[in-house]
């Protein structure tokens, strides 16, 4: 740990300079820029609402904020996770020119990801005043699931960058993995119809698991067990130590595939 | 204690298949036992040693194995068998002109490639200018990179570049860069370093460069140590007899 943060600090010139060409490229030639951060969440919560609470009746309470918090959640993970996965190749005239922890690179899609998930939060926040909600001081736990999911999508991305050095079938396999996930989520339903067998079975998606955390503490102002807390944190350790180990076995390898 | 020490290096190279055919053709390649992967060693037992200030020029003709050594020495791959130990920072420059985002400005351009050798911040900053002035691009600053024609591209990585202020300098081709008078400057630039008492290892094609400027020499051929002398003239005279076909291997 000390080490990595030694080489960070080493390395912290590039990390800033490669944040900033992330951010530079991602929004050339639009005319909102960063205002499409904002915005298309906020569509996406406008067609998620029209559609479920007007054509099938939906009657979760606050669903306004229901929607928008399982929205944010998945689209902070997608977007980490499927712009993650191309960064090791896009970057390959670097890395085989230059002796750089190849990582940097992967840390600073996340940077710029993070950055549009903070934006949106604000948005939360909002929704979550103009829902009537009100705010307890249980709000500082949400510090938890953030910091998780910011450490899930590292790992995820890891292993996905590592697979997509070597078969970029993966783009194709993963956008079709996401949107199962994204269905298998509850973002704009409840899971209350299910039996408890079912209900049981949607915590074994990770994804599911941070949804619900948002939901437990805006919404219902409870706490989560102490064992879900520990069943997220199993999540994020196994995949964020299968993704190191990828990249620590094939470090020198991928030179080979670009 | 040397600079820097190779000792029996051998890199394993893999080449085939496995490039670019994706997870059907992979499957379906496996099933049929059509799959192929070539291993081939770019570099087989070569073995070197520098002290601080001496200069290795390494000749050899295409595929000799001149540019993987040069990525082992670098740190950007590693061996297969044998050891490279380094003292003190290594700067590689390896085919400067590439590696650059046609997207981004040349300002920005020049920051990242900064940041890439192991700049600071501070140093970008108080010597952007010089590069600028150096690379004669002050009318481009805020042109996208991609605008700019292939002379000024290199022109800038030259620039760039030639701050570095390593203890062991890894030169690939990048002595002669742009044309006429830049040309002049930029050998003028490159002397400068070299005489400022870095370790260099250049790969150069030129047989005058390497000749009046290394003080050991290392030849390499399909991979494998022809000779390696600090007799320079005598080995450059035998390559020049092994180019013209006069001499056999």
């Amino acid at each position: 740990m000390n080490r990595l943060l030694n080489k960070l600090k080493q390395h912290q010139f590039l990390f800033e300079e490669l944040v900033k060409r992330d951010f530079k490229k991602k929004y050339k030639g639009t005319f909102l820029g960063m205002g499409w951060s904002i915005l298309s969440p906020l569509l996406t919560l406008l067609v998620m609402k029209l559609v479920f609470s007007v054509f099938f009746a939906s009657n979760v309470e606050h669903i306004t904020t229901y929607i928008f918090t399982g929205n944010i959640v998945f689209m902070f993970f997608n977007e980490a996770t499927s712009q993650g996965m191309t960064s090791l190749i896009s970057n390959a005239s670097i890395f085989t020119k230059v002796n750089v922890p190849k990582y940097l690179f992967l840390l600073s899609k996340n940077v710029q990801t993070l950055i549009n998930f903070s934006l949106t939060l604000i948005l939360l926040a909002i929704f979550c005043v103009l829902d009537h909600i009100a705010f307890t001081w249980k709000i500082v736990l949400l510090v938890y699931p953030i910091v998780l999911l910011v450490l899930f999508n590292l790992g995820v991305s890891l292993i996905l960058s590592a697979l997509y050095v070597f078969f970029r079938d993966m783009q194709y396999l993963w956008s079709f993995f996401t949107m199962l996930l994204m269905y298998t989520s509850a973002i704009f339903y409840s899971i209350d119809r299910y039996s408890p067998t079912v209900q049981n079975m949607f915590l074994a998606n990770p994804i599911y698991l941070f949804i619900r955390y948002f939901r437990k503490i805006l919404i219902d102002a409870s706490i989560p067990s102490f064992g879900y807390h520990l069943l997220m944190l199993f999540d994020v350790v196994v995949v964020l130590s299968v993704g190191c180990l990828i990249y620590k076995k094939n470090n020198t390898k991928f030179l080979y595939y670009v | 204690m040397s600079i820097l020490e190779a000792k029996n290096v051998s890199i394993r190279y893999i080449t085939g298949d496995f490039k670019d055919i994706g997870l059907k053709e992979y499957v379906l390649r496996r099933i049929r036992n059509d799959y192929h992967v070539t291993e081939f060693w770019a570099d087989r037992d070569v073995s070197f040693t520098l002290e601080r200030g001496e200069m290795l020029g390494i000749i050899g003709s295409n595929g000799a194995g001149k540019s993987t050594l040069l990525k082992a020495v670098s740190g950007i791959m590693e061996p297969t068998k044998g050891s490279i130990h380094r003292e003190g920072s290594i700067a590689a420059l390896l085919e400067l002109a590439s590696g650059f985002d046609g997207e981004l400005t040349v300002k920005e351009n020049a920051y990242l490639r900064g940041a890439m050798l192991g700049y600071t911040r501070k140093f970008m900053d108080d010597t952007y200018q010089q590069i600028i002035d150096f690379a004669e691009l002050q009318k481009f600053e805020d042109r996208p990179f991609k605008q700019l024609s292939s002379g000024m591209k290199s022109r800038l990585a030259f620039s760039i570049a030639c701050l570095v202020k390593p203890d062991i300098l890894i030169l690939d081709e990048v002595l002669s860069v742009g044309d006429g008078a830049f040309r002049k400057k930029s050998e003028e630039k490159m002397r400068e370093i070299i005489n400022g008492g870095a370790t260099t290892i250049l790969v150069s094609h030129s047989l005058e460069q390497v000749r009046m400027m290394c003080t050991k020499v290392l030849w390499l051929h399909k991979g494998r140590q022809i000779d390696l002398s600090t007799d320079i003239n005598n080995v450059c005279d035998r390559y020049q007899q092994f180019l013209e076909g006069k001499l056999k291997l």
